[in-house]
């Protein structure tokens, strides 16, 4: 193929300390690892020195987009990569909005933020061009809506920008802190916001439209036609557009595995209250969309909220909800109320912190309270109870802007505070990130302690729970064997880098044929060999930065709750974690 | 003729299909060569605005363009010569809806030709091809 040009090998250097960017063309890598997670992981490795402090300059922030992003729908997304500050080792977080199509378009492949800045700043990238623009007014603002109002205000790119800003959680250095991307999506979990506010990063804008070759204009069109169609048509996404990821709320309350106050029970009797089935006929006020997704799978409730000093005065507002959401700020801390989640959920948004951390802490914090592990003394004068929304409100602000060392503890998420004040039974997270919602078997738990992606902690896990281990006996063997096998081929999709909720449209025969169009040539096995590649570097990152899997704590509550398929137990456990040490090796 | 018309802009999530879709005619991916436009009013919280030219029977475009690259059509809307443009964006500047986009790597405006394209990529029937 003569002058092909794509711009996807290009990577954008960012110096914030000496406010220097330069581009270097890294073929080397894209051709080896296609884009997205697998150049990221390699980027990683170059930029971060071995043992990096992830609050120092040294921790470098990687994001990386895939060939696929900008051409066909539902590539939408792209991944950021750091040491990450809550575990200390790989911190991988993947997010949508107009981030990936924006990075994309502006002529990059990914991007690398490098040492930090000495006043606060925030970076325009437009196309070529990248300023660095004073933040300090910006800075400690109580809303990070605001902020990203004034770069919004400010600069150009309109329609095709992506805005990219942290909170004070951020600033803080929650260590569970996220970067939210237009309002509604987030690069959570694993503290990439606190990276951001060591480098006194407040933002990043970034903006560009340009063209993209294809190799042949024909079958890109029909291969872009024949997506789309499925994407708008088929079953396979209506889960996601319709009621959206809350359906599963009734769905693993039916099946006891939704995790309820602090797990203290898998069944939540208000689950039909905070359910999705009800959220959307009485609160769903509209749908968005990332770029270039037809699904639009992002929720947003009507919040009506009375100001307490007028009986005539309300203020109304979209908040973007989701399962995981309305089990972490929902039934976790034991809330009957939409309303009240909405309230925690538009909490959390104001200061850009994890929902998923931040609920998992509260319910720790309250269950700690409740058999009076802690007092009024560590919690400030609070008494955090279930389904009290208001104490919950006062104790975020309160993890944000710790008043005592019991807050400053909080902040640095539930394992680290447990590990202090005690109840390290019930601190629900695997390896230091806090649990998402789904009891739904030991492969659920396996999933979430030895997935390489750590972010969402999501896995093939709760579906092979409900597929496999409910009706028949498996060997902890064949779980972890399917668990890495998924991860496998879930590392070409976040390379290429296409959004989870397509892995139904998006085959390996698909992805080959697409990348063809894109002049990259790829069979399906060569797929294959690549998505076990890219997990295998991903495991030597996390052993080189102190993982291990003799380290790995399961909480005790696993074995106390009953869970569907009744097959948690310790030995089981254990046994799956010795094969996955022996499979995966950490060199 | 047919015009491209914003049937309800409240329908629109935000997708960017059409503007994608428009990009596509000629065949190839990225944003350039579109000009079809979807921007929020006041960040994606606020309502989504859908800019689509509307051909308007006596152009202001075509008006202030210096070497009359841009022609009138009958029954509304303008035609781009190529060659005649000398990428001076005073179109750009004339028109007060913004439906004369740019495209940077040709340095010259992207002119929508009421083809409705786009039309068929509106997973919500947002826009329309009206007689």
């Amino acid at each position: 193929m003569n002058a092909f040009n794509d711009t996807l090998s290009r990577v954008l250097y960012i110096d914030v300390k000496n406010k220097k960017f330069w581009v270097t063309e890294r073929k080397d890598l894209f051709d080896k690892y296609i884009g997205g997670a697998g150049v990221a992981i390699k980027l990683l490795q170059e930029e971060c020195p071995s043992g990096a402090d992830p609050l120092s300059p040294e921790n470098p922030i990687i994001f990386a987009v895939g060939p696929l992003v900008g051409a066909f729908p539902l590539a939408s997304k792209t991944v950021a990569m750091f040491k990450s500050p809550h575990t200390g080792d790989l911190g991988e977080s993947h997010a949508g909005g107009r981030s990936a199509v924006a990075i994309r378009l502006a002529g990059y492949g990914a991007i690398v933020i490098k040492n930090a800045s000495d006043m606060p700043i925030y970076v325009a990238i437009h196309g070529n061009k990248v300023f660095f623009r004073d933040a300090t007014t910006l800075w400690g603002m109580g809303s990070s809506l605001t902020a990203a109002r004034v770069m919004r205000e400010r600069e150009i790119g309109t329609g095709y920008r992506s805005i990219m800003r942290i909170g004070k959680a951020g600033e803080n250095m929650v260590s569970y802190a996220s970067v939210t991307v237009e309002t509604y999506r987030h690069f959570g979990r694993l503290g990439l916001g606190a990276v951001f506010g060591s480098k006194k990063l407040k933002g990043i804008i970034i903006s560009g439209k340009q063209t993209l070759q294809v190799t042949n204009k024909k079958t890109y069109k029909d291969l872009y036609d024949r997506i789309y169609k499925e994407a708008v048509n088929s079953q396979v996404m209506k889960k996601y557009h319709d009621i959206g990821t809350p359906i599963n709320i009734l769905n693993l309350n039916n099946l006891e595995a939704l995790p309820t106050r602090n797990l203290k029970q898998a069944t939540f009797e208000y689950a039909e209250k905070i359910s999705g089935e009800n959220i959307a006929q009485n609160y769903l006020g509209k749908r968005v969309a990332c770029a270039h997704c037809p699904t639009a799978c992002i929720h947003l409730a009507n919040l009506r909220e009375q100001y307490s000093d007028s009986p005539y005065f309300y203020k109304t507002t979209f908040v973007g909800y989701d399962f995981e959401l309305l089990y972490a700020l929902g039934s976790m801390l034991g809330i009957e109320k939409p309303e009240d989640i909405f309230m925690l959920i538009e909490e959390v948004e104001k200061f850009c912190m994890d929902a998923m951390s931040s609920g998992v802490v509260l319910a720790w914090a309250t269950e700690m309270f409740e058999k009076k592990l802690i007092t009024e003394n560590e919690t400030d004068g609070l008494n955090p109870e279930w389904n009290n929304t208001k104490t919950y409100i006062a104790m975020l602000s309160k993890i944000v802007n710790p008043p005592n060392a019991f807050y400053k503890a909080m902040a640095k998420g539930v394992s680290h505070a447990a590990e202090i004040y005690g109840g390290k039974e019930f601190a629900l997270a695997f390896n230091k990130n806090e649990m998402p919602g789904y009891h739904t078997g030991p492969a659920a738990h396996l999933g979430f302690l030895i997935g390489a992606r750590h972010s969402h902690l999501c896995n093939a896990g709760y579906s092979l729970d409900q597929s496999l281990l409910l009706t028949q006996d498996v060997a902890p063997e064949t779980i972890i064997d399917k668990l890495i096998d998924e991860e496998a081929f879930r590392q070409i999709l976040s390379s290429i880098v296409v959004c989870f909720f397509a892995r139904g449209i998006y085959n390996l025969d698909l992805i080959s044929q697409l990348l063809a169009t894109m002049n990259i040539n790829y069979n399906t096995d060569d797929l294959k060999r690549i998505g076990k590649e890219i997990h295998a570097e991903k495991y030597r990152f996390k052993c080189r930065e102190g993982f291990s899997f003799d380290k790995l704590e399961i909480p005790g509550r696993l074995f106390e709750t009953p869970e569907p398929t009744q097959k948690i137990n310790k030995e089981f456990m254990r046994a799956a974690l010795n094969y996955a040490k022996e499979k995966i090796k950490c060199q | 003729m047919s015009k491209l018309s914003v049937i309800d802009n409240k329908r629109c999530v935000g997708c960017q299909s059409c503007m994608f879709a428009c990009s596509r005619r000629d065949g190839n991916a990225g944003l350039s060569n579109s000009c079809i436009g979807v921007k929020s009013a006041s960040g994606i919280e606020g309502d989504l605005t859908v800019v689509v030219c509307r051909a308007c029977a006596d152009p202001p475009c075509a008006k202030v363009c210096p070497t009359n690259a841009l022609i009138p059509k009958k029954g509304g809307g303008v035609r781009l010569q190529k060659t005649k443009c000398i990428g001076c964006k005073l179109c750009q500047q004339t028109c007060v809806i913004d439906a004369v986009f740019w495209n940077k790597e040709e340095n010259k405006p992207v002119i929508c030709i009421q083809c409705g394209y786009c039309v068929g990529y509106c997973p919500h029937q947002v826009i329309k091809l009206l007689k």
